[in-house]
């Protein structure tokens, strides 16, 4: 039994309205719960399920926001659709009792609604200092709500994506032009005097100041510095298409910039994908310009060396060591080639990655490591496969990836799409060795490592192989890294514990974690290893 | 400024950010010990991107509010709206005092519309005015005559004149004359009838044309000796003190009927006239609570006026229903209409009554909405939000979000509820479009056949493709004179170096 409801003009964001489809699952007799926006994207989705609109029942009467539901116009973008199957008629009033309340324009100890800023320019006469806007909404709003910012004087974090590339430019162009910062689009990731935004972690401050391309690139190397016992100064993000040769790294050099004239940052983090020649190029250039001592982490380039002031990474965590280094601080040893502290049996590697970056990282290191491994992000075209493509060997997934969230919220908000894999592969008695991240910090799922164990211990009292002895044994192994600080909302000592107490094997970082499963995989299937 | 110092500033003082979009990461932000304003953003004008692209072009280049030549056209067209003072001057025949209105003329609610596309309580109404004013003997004839056009149908907002429901004012109608002191102009509407069968909810029946007959005969005379021997009432300040004491002057009238009452009452009896003329009069108006409506949308009638033709402005000066449309106009657009259909109001009804036998949203009654009370002032009339379900959480809550698309806020209208802040007057349309908040209009059901009458109260919103019309129409009338200006600046120059 199917059924719509259409609340007019009432936008809500995405995550809110993930929630609600969450709790409306939850609730008995719901096979199936849908609250989105009215966008035709949305809409379409819905029309594929089976929902049809025309039988749509207008919303309650004490939604204050739209009192008057007329079904006979088309619905818009702002427009609020909530699609339910459910077992019979008595589930579905029980969703439309609790629709109202999941959807209460109050929340909890929230502010109401009605006493909020409607626009960023009323939000500026609330807060006439404010110096930064946020901007997380959908990507064909985000640019013009960026331009507008930029023109109020705001430095921007632009966190949605979907905008198009000229738009990027001429929005930067704009921002350097006003002496604003602009990060973004698509990034996801910064911390600015200590203020975690998007998808951050709460860091020690410290003498390194960190700007990246990638936003879990970030977060493991800000994690990671932390934990090692150093600090941040800041972590500015530029957004994934930075560095590409059409941006040409205007927000990367404007970060650079900024943290060089910063005296609170003595040492520069450069983080990013390998990007095209001639920007790489125009990078360093700059970076040597600062006359601070850098370390730069091109994610799947060759090691290098040194250049002046600037060192070169051969992963997220060497980088985080040598800024460390560089600050003075004592760090722990380089990782060397180590025996792989686990045993597994003899099938394939599964990487399932929540973080597109540690994704990427964990792929480059086993290819380095002598392993033949296939990807979605791989960097040659050799060894890069589509997503959800049926892959025999080892295989690391970035499940981040739009193909595999199409309908279902990102795995790190949400990690319950990730933990299904995961599920399957701890119950795939052909598979040898699960790889997993696990991130945490603002933004992230409030419990990922207990989502990511309960999956695991539940596949492993299933499996073939039968109860716990699948994890402390033979086949498969689990071998995870935890990115994130003890400050942390979710902690990351409690957070590695819940993974370690259902036997999976908690590495130092994500590069260590691929390690580990490299040195394995060679030692024990030198055949396999292509050459 | 030095350009390179503002990125310095950003890492060397406090983050402040205003968040648009997750709502969790403004969450993060404060949980994390920074500071966010959280903005409850919605895709501007509905998601329709051409509109959007319209009203960004519209917006000031820094800060708050739009570009000139609107931000200072708003001011001054609020400012008008503001300092209106109307006062009732009196009561006289509706052909005497309104600008246009003839024997053969029918003034009805809302938009314009033709005899053959009226609602039933309209065609209803203009019935039983067709009997009152005897141009017609029987309800047959006044169809045929309402349909032979040989009767003028018009618009009362275009004769500076309002109608509650079906709004049908005929020539011999006794009229309350509203004067706006501070800028000399007048306003107009009926005397109210009451509840039940009556002419603005279609009813023609002998009951109700012999009540329009005494009201005519026996009331307003006497009302109108009153009010001369009371000299000119202040509505403002009227409705003022109602709006302290439980009204907001649109769907609860209550306070403001029992203080004109008092005023009024010492001055009646003073009359020479039969004590029983006298006791049936006040015994009316006690009967019937929403006997001050009809003057409360004439003072925000006269106070709109004030502020219309005000070029470039997008001052909302009428939103009105004639129970197919919702039409608004803007202080900037002139004359224009821009309609749709109009709405279904969402309440409760009576026992016996429900959904389905409701007409579509009717009535000039909105103007007070439009003037800043009504709906507007929800927080000062908790009580009436049991119509549509809500509680007194609901009423402060609707006056707040209607603060977010006006331009002022009344200095004679104040609501103790919420610390004796003016209510939230002047509808900005583009403010209406960017943001998505509808005003929110108080409003009586009426049964879509003529002379059930009033079958429910409750609350509605009008449709926003007036709202995206009018500004779309806006935006081109002020590119249109900016292109004109340019044009006129160059041949001037032309004319300047030829010379």
């Amino acid at each position: 039994m199917k059924r719509v409801w259409v609340h007019r003009g009432r936008y809500l964001d995405s995550v809110f309205l993930l929630r609600v489809s969450r709790s409306l699952e939850a609730l008995p007799g719901v096979a199936h719960a849908s609250a989105a926006m009215g966008t035709p994207a949305n809409l379409e989705h819905l029309a594929r399920v089976g929902f049809v609109l025309g039988d749509a029942q207008s919303a309650g009467a004490t939604d204050a926001r739209a009192p008057v539901p007329d079904l006979s116009a088309p619905v818009r973008p702002d427009d609020l659709v909530i699609a339910v199957e459910a077992r019979d008629a008595d589930a579905l009033r029980d969703v439309e009792e609790s629709l109202d309340l999941l959807l209460a324009a109050r929340p909890s100890g929230g502010v109401a609604a009605e006493s909020l800023p409607a626009t960023l320019s009323d939000a500026l006469r609330e807060d006439p200092r404010a110096n930064l806007a946020l901007i997380s909404v959908p990507g064909a709003y985000a640019a013009a709500e960026a331009r507008r910012a930029l023109r109020r004087g705001l430095h921007v974090m632009l966190f949605s994506d979907n905008v198009p590339v000229e738009d990027e430019i001429a929005l930067k162009d704009e921002a350097v032009r006003r002496g604003l910062l602009l990060m973004g689009p698509d990034c996801g990731t910064a911390i600015v005097s200590g203020v975690p935004l998007g998808f951050a972690n709460v860091a020690r401050r410290g003498p390194v100041g960190i700007v990246g391309a990638s936003g879990t690139g970030i977060q493991e190397i800000a994690s990671l510095i932390d934990r090692m016992g150093g600090g941040i100064s800041h972590a500015l993000g530029t957004g994934g298409r930075d560095l590409t040769k059409a941006v040409g790294g205007r927000s990367m050099l404007a970060a650079i910039d900024a943290l060089a004239a910063d005296p609170g940052t003595r040492i520069l983090v450069v983080v990013s994908k390998a990007p095209e020649v001639s920007v790489a190029e125009r990078v360093l250039a700059r970076l040597a310009q600062t006359q601070k001592p850098a370390v730069v982490q091109f994610v799947g380039s060759l090691p290098q060396e040194p250049r002046g002031l600037v060192v070169f990474a051969d992963t997220l965590a060497d980088a985080a060591r040598r800024a460390l280094e560089l600050a003075g601080l004592p760090t722990p040893s380089p990782i060397g080639a180590h025996e792989a502290p686990f045993s597994a049996g003899r099938g394939p590697l599964r990487g399932l990655f929540c973080g597109g970056t540690l994704a990427q990282e964990a792929w480059v290191v086993l290819r380095r490591g002598g392993v033949d491994v296939r990807s979605n992000v791989a960097a040659d075209p050799s060894h890069k496969v589509k997503a959800r493509e049926d892959v025999a060997g080892n295989v690391v997934w970035d499940l981040g990836d739009d193909a595999f969230t199409v309908g279902r919220p990102h795995p790190m908000i949400e990690p319950s799409l990730r933990d299904e894999e995961v599920a399957r592969a701890v119950a795939d008695p052909t598979v040898g060795i699960v790889l997993v991240d696990c991130v945490l910090g603002y933004g992230a799922h409030a419990d990922p490592a207990g989502s990511l164990a309960h999956a695991v211990g539940r596949a492993a009292e299933v499996g073939p192989a039968g109860g716990r002895a699948v994890l402390a044994g033979r086949r498969p192994a689990v071998v995870a890294s935890v990115t994130g600080t003890d400050r942390d909302p979710q902690g990351y000592r409690d957070q590695r514990r819940r993974l370690e107490e259902v036997g999976i094997r908690v590495a130092e970082s994500n590069a260590q974690a691929a390690e580990w499963c490299a040195a394995f995989l060679v030692k024990h299937r030198g055949g396999e290893v292509a050459a | 400024m030095n350009s390179r110092s503002r990125v310095d500033d950003l890492l060397r003082t406090d983050l402040r950010v205003v968040n648009l979009g997750l709502r969790s990461f403004a969450d993060s932000i404060r949980a994390a010990g920074g500071q966010a304003t959280h903005v409850d953003w919605r895709p501007p004008a509905g998601g329709d991107s051409g509109l959007a692209q319209r009203l960004e072009e519209l917006e000031a280049a820094a800060g708050y509010g739009w570009r000139e030549p609107i931000a200072s056209a708003n001011a001054a067209a609020v400012g008008r709206l503001l300092a209106a003072t109307p006062r009732v001057v009196g009561i006289a025949r509706a052909d005497r005092v309104i600008p246009g209105m003839t024997e053969r003329t029918v003034l009805h609610a809302g938009p314009p519309v033709t005899w053959t596309a009226m609602c039933g309580p309209m065609r209803g109404a203009v019935i039983g005015g067709l009997l009152y004013e005897g141009l017609a003997a029987t309800a047959a004839e006044a169809a045929e005559v309402a349909g032979s056009g040989s009767v003028r149908f018009s618009p009362c907002h275009e004769h500076q004149a309002v109608g509650p429901m079906a709004g049908v004012i005929t020539a011999s109608m006794p009229v309350w004359v509203v004067e706006n002191e501070a800028f000399g102009n007048r306003a107009f509407a009926t005397l109210n009838e009451g509840l039940g069968k009556v002419l603005r909810y279609g009813a023609y029946s002998e009951e109700v044309i012999v009540r329009l007959v005494w009201m005519r005969d026996a009331l307003a005379p006497l009302l109108a000796k009153a009010m001369r021997k009371h000299g000119p009432l202040d509505l403002r300040g009227l409705l003022a003190q109602a709006l302290q004491m439980g009204d907001e002057g649109h769907n609860r009238n209550r306070a403001a009927t029992s203080l004109l009452i008092r005023e009024l009452a010492p001055h009646l009896v003073r009359l020479t006239a039969r004590r029983d003329d006298v006791a049936r009069t006040l015994e009316f108006l006690h009967g019937n609570d929403h006997f001050t409506l009809n003057l409360s949308m004439a003072a925000g009638k006269c106070a709109l006026d004030a502020a219309a033709d005000t070029l470039a402005s997008s001052l909302v000066t009428v939103m009105a229903r004639n129970g197919v449309e919702f039409g608004i106009r803007l202080a900037g657009t002139g004359d224009r209409w821009f309609t749709a259909p109009a709405p279904r109001v969402e309440g409760l009804y009576f026992p016996g009554y429900g959904a389905a036998d409701a007409a579509l949203d009717i009535g000039d009654s909105a103007i007070t909405e439009t003037a800043g009370y009504g709906g507007f002032a929800m927080a000062a009339a908790p009580a009436i939000v049991q119509f549509v379900g809500g509680d007194p959480e609901m009423a402060i809550d609707t006056t707040r979000r209607m603060g977010k698309i006006t331009l002022a806020e009344s200095l004679a209208y104040r609501i103790p509820a919420l610390g004796f802040r003016g209510t939230p007057t002047g509808i900005d349309a583009l403010r209406v479009v960017q943001t998505g908040i509808l005003p929110a209009i108080n409003t009586g059901i009426a049964h879509r056949d003529p002379g059930v009458g009033m079958i429910g109260a409750g609350l509605v919103t009008p449709p926003i493709d007036c709202f995206a019309q009018a500004v779309r129409a806006l935006a081109e009338s002020i590119e249109e004179a900016e292109k004109h200006n340019a044009e006129r600046g160059e041949e001037s120059q032309r004319t300047q170096r030829e010379e």
